[in-house]
């Protein structure tokens, strides 16, 4: 039976089977590929997007859980790179390999959607679970920092 | 003789068929719908410049087109160490180029023209392989002189067009100035009329810029690759889809290289969307149309292994102890240094050391899992494909070798890489993408679970350090013994030398075991093990002689100038001399590696409870020469004492009974953002030619975190990683 559901705003359908995971849905037959295979257990993030504005790790979510639901991916984060967070890691220069990255942006943005002025604490609280082999941590804490800054009003397009 | 130059539509339309299917079926496709294209996608669709504009050669490296554009052609895997940017910036700083209108994409592989020579001097051709913090290093003269002479055909041009002297030409970025008559030129409009000639004229080393003009060398020019990689549009391989492609994924030997003697292939055959299977030497392969059926008919698949692969029954805890007996037996291993009379100033010392240190296996853990997108044709006489290496030539001519076609058969669409570490120096896991292609006759998409990629790994190999040291009478190392023991060959002596300090009798050896577990090269391969049982048993001698860490180091490192300047730098930078605030302690360590000398001092607290080792501060002084990009350079140190910390601290991969224990990052943990500390780098003022960066900071962590503990504690730690467990059984051994 297909699947309906909000994807980056706008209405799909899937015809993939229902215990299908939304990761590869999304990367194989939706060809939105900026939603990363990390680890395919929830253990690395690197598939964070947002269910109904909360972060969830796709690599576990069966298309059947998203039906009539609303998904937002790294694509429709903004649709140029507007969003803060996006701006700070460009400015701070976040990115090496770049392969994390994507599920560090989605799961900063549902800290900063809910918390627009996060403490130093809590930004590492809520990015603990995201795995970066390159080493970024410390640049993507300044990003948030800095997206938390000029971000007084939470950023507009997650959900 | 001159030709005129060739637009790039000409060049495209001469390239023939390999080229024209990429046209048709690159990730282009795919990719062209998202704003921020890659880099690749300007020659998959055949354009000439970005806006139409004609394109021009000037030799290898780059194109300009007549408005101006300036394409400059990266020879280097990007894998997050930022030499694609670095490397143009090179070129550009000598061409005079406008960085604004500089766009980047990779070069062809082609390692006759674009390879670099292993020495980093000025020979053409060689290796495309990225690795070794060569990328800067091995390019940096070759590129400046590319640069120079397209400005001199630049120059060149201009003269003859306007009937001036080339010596009364200057250049400006992009623009080429004639001052006695107040004239200029871009680049864009000297390419509309230019004749490049098929060898560019020679420039000598005396003729390039003083670093003094330099405008992008060592200016930090934002990184090529960070927007595409804020918006998910980066392309790494496994995101590569073309038209009818289908999914493979194979499951592999539990215990490394053992052979699949049968399997249930008619069963499997026979599932939903199987397209077919392939018996490989270590593995089964199954093709299916959808992912979803791929991993399903894998989980179906029921494997019988042959027996008699080497590592069966191994098992690593007991083989590293086992590793005692053999650094205790009488017979000599392949020395690897020696030097002066060590019996004899070993006889003679006031006092002795001997220590063991350990290290297990360690995985690379890179973020992408291994996989290849593979189109083998129909005829099975040529394909391409796309993937993430770090050897883009041995990658094709593994390729080419796989299907018994000449290299030219083959092309190849690198892509970004998710992390290397080392592990994509191999092309097994492209060579096995083509397998699949060429059994269904269809393109397939090999992916690697993080379970495959773990499992069948191949592996920073562990190691047993034995060192002894003398020290005579008035206080003087004079004497050191460094044995290590493992399987890995040249894996163990990367970084066993210690050169750099001044001690007059030395033997340095190795001794072989053999385990049939993969081994491979690992960020900063043996220097991790090796410089910390270095770093570790100069802190063991300092306390066992009531010295001083540092200034025991600067008393060995007496003959270089350098490596002190580096080593006060990091004392200064994380105030030595003082106190560090409670409960907390420093440890020092030095290190060489890629021609880089780097000096770090960690800061550590312990929860004497549960073990665990909290590392607060780091703090980095490094002199790798000229930097050409100062904040990718500090970014690549701290990314490399993260590595190193996440090895000193938790990796630890095990294998029993033949088959390696871990299977996710749920049980191989890789350093969190919690345990991260402040990191602060700094780079010696130089202009001496640059030095690896990609790769120092990683043999320098492990050493200073164990000396900040022996430094809190008074015990020492010897066995890598220093898990909670393995320091609480110190604390009360």
């Amino acid at each position: 039976m297909p699947t309906t559901f909000t994807l980056n705003g706008k209405p799909v359908t899937s015809d993939a089977p229902g215990n299908a995971m939304v990761l590869w849905v999304l990367r194989e037959r939706l060809g939105l590929t900026g939603t990363r295979f990390g680890c395919g257990v929830g253990e690395c993030g690197a598939c964070t997007i947002h269910l109904d504005g909360e972060p969830v790790q796709s690599c576990r979510l069966r298309l059947s859980r998203v039906e009539g639901r609303a998904i937002t991916t790294i694509e429709g984060l903004s649709e140029d790179r507007s969003h803060a967070l996006q701006q700070a890691w460009i400015e701070e220069e976040v990115p090496q390999c770049g392969y994390c990255q994507s599920g560090q942006l989605m799961q900063a943005a549902s800290l900063l959607a809910a918390n627009p002025s996060p403490t130093r604490e809590e930004i590492v609280d809520h990015m603990d679970g995201i795995l970066c082999r390159c080493g970024t941590y410390g640049r993507i804490i300044r990003a948030i920092e800095r997206a938390s800054a000029v971000n007084a009003a939470p950023a507009g397009r997650t959900r | 003789m001159k030709t005129r130059a060739q637009s790039r539509r000409t060049f495209l339309r001469q390239a023939g068929g390999g080229l024209s299917f990429a046209l048709v079926f690159g990730p282009a496709g795919l990719a062209a719908r998202r704003a921020g294209s890659p880099d690749t996608l300007d020659a998959l669709m055949g354009a000439d410049g970005p806006d139409g504009a004609a394109e021009h050669p000037f030799g290898a490296w780059v194109r300009i087109a007549t408005d101006g554009r300036v394409l400059i052609y990266n020879p280097a895997s990007e894998m997050g160490q930022g030499s694609m940017t670095a490397l143009p910036v090179i070129l550009a700083e000598e061409m005079d180029a406008d960085w604004d209108k500089v766009r980047i994409e990779h070069s062809p592989v082609e390692p006759g023209v674009y390879g670099r020579s292993w020495g980093g001097g000025r020979g053409r051709g060689g290796s495309m392989m990225t690795a070794g913090s060569m990328a800067v290093r091995g390019y940096y003269l070759s590129l400046r002189l590319a640069g120079a002479q397209i400005r001199r055909v630049l120059l060149d041009n201009v003269a003859r067009e306007w009937g001036v002297a080339a010596g009364e030409l200057t250049t400006e970025p992009g623009v080429v100035v004639h001052a006695a008559s107040g004239r200029r030129i871009t680049y864009g409009e000297v390419a509309a009329f230019a004749e490049v000639p098929d060898e560019l004229p020679e420039v000598s080393e005396a003729e390039l810029k003083s670093p003094a003009d330099f405008r992008l060398i060592g200016h930090s020019v934002p990184r090529h690759d960070v927007p595409a990689k804020t918006d998910g549009s980066a392309v790494y391989a496994l995101d590569v889809q073309v038209p009818g492609m289908l999914y493979g994924v194979i499951t592999r030997a539990p215990v490394h290289e053992a052979s699949p003697a049968s399997f249930n292939e008619a069963e499997v055959r026979g599932r939903p969307g199987v397209v077919g299977t392939v018996r490989l030497d270590y593995g089964v392969g199954v093709v299916a149309e959808t992912v979803e059926e791929a991993f399903a008919a894998r989980d179906a698949l029921e494997i019988e292994w042959a027996g008699g692969a080497r590592a069966e029954g191994f098992d690593s805890v007991a083989a590293l102890e086992a590793y005692t007996g053999i650094a205790d037996g009488e017979s000599r291993g392949r020395p690897l240094s020696e030097r002066g009379d060590v019996a004899a100033a070993m006889g003679a010392a006031a006092n002795r050391y001997r220590a063991d240190y350990f290290n297990d296996y360690v995985y690379h853990a890179q973020m992408e899992p291994l996989g290849a997108v593979a189109s083998v044709n129909p005829t099975g006489d040529g394909a391409e494909v796309w993937a993430g290496t770090q050897a883009p030539d041995m990658a094709r001519a593994a390729v080419a070798r796989e299907l018994g076609v000449a290299v030219e058969k083959v092309t190849f669409h690198p892509c970004y890489l998710g992390g290397g570490l080392g592990r994509r120096t191999m092309a097994d896991y492209i060579v096995e993408a083509v397998k699949l292609s060429r059994s269904v006759r269809r393109p397939v998409k090999l992916i690697w679970t993080r379970e495959d990629d773990l499992q069948y790994g191949a592996f920073r190999p562990m190691s047993l350090q034995r060192l002894t040291g003398g020290v005579d009478a008035g206080g003087t190392l004079t004497a050191w013994t460094h044995t290590v023991v493992g399987d890995g060959r040249g894996l163990l002596a990367s970084g066993i030398s210690i050169r750099y300090y001044d001690i007059p009798n030395q033997r340095i050896e190795m001794r072989g075991a053999s385990h049939g577990v993969r081994t491979k090269h690992w960020r900063a391969v043996g220097h991790g093990p090796n410089k910390f049982a270095i770093e570790a048993f100069i802190d063991d001698i300092a306390r066992g002689e009531g010295t001083d860490p540092v200034a025991l180091r600067r008393k060995l490192l007496k003959g270089s100038p350098r490596a002190i300047a580096v080593l006060d730098e990091v004392a200064e930078m994380a105030r030595w001399g003082e106190e560090p605030p409670g409960g907390r302690a420093r440890g020092v360590a030095f290190v060489e590696r890629s021609g880089t000398l780097a000096a770090g001092v960690a800061e550590i607290s312990l929860d004497e409870a549960t073990g665990k080792i909290r590392v607060h501060r780091f703090w980095c002084a490094a002199d790798g020469g000229m930097v050409v990009q100062p904040r990718n350079a500090r970014a690549q140190i701290e990314g490399g004492i993260v590595n190193g910390l996440s090895t000193a601290l938790v990796e630890r991969l095990t294998v029993r009974d033949g088959r390696v224990e871990q299977s996710n990052f749920h049980d191989y943990p890789i350093l969190r953002m919690s345990d991260m500390p402040d990191i602060e780098v700094r780079f010696m003022p130089s202009t001496e030619p640059p030095m690896g960066l990609g790769e120092p900071g990683v043999p320098v962590a492990a050493g200073a975190v164990a000396n900040a503990f022996a430094a809190l504690t008074g015990r020492p730690l010897r066995h890598m990683p220093f898990t909670p467990n393995r320091v609480l059984e110190v604390l009360t051994g």
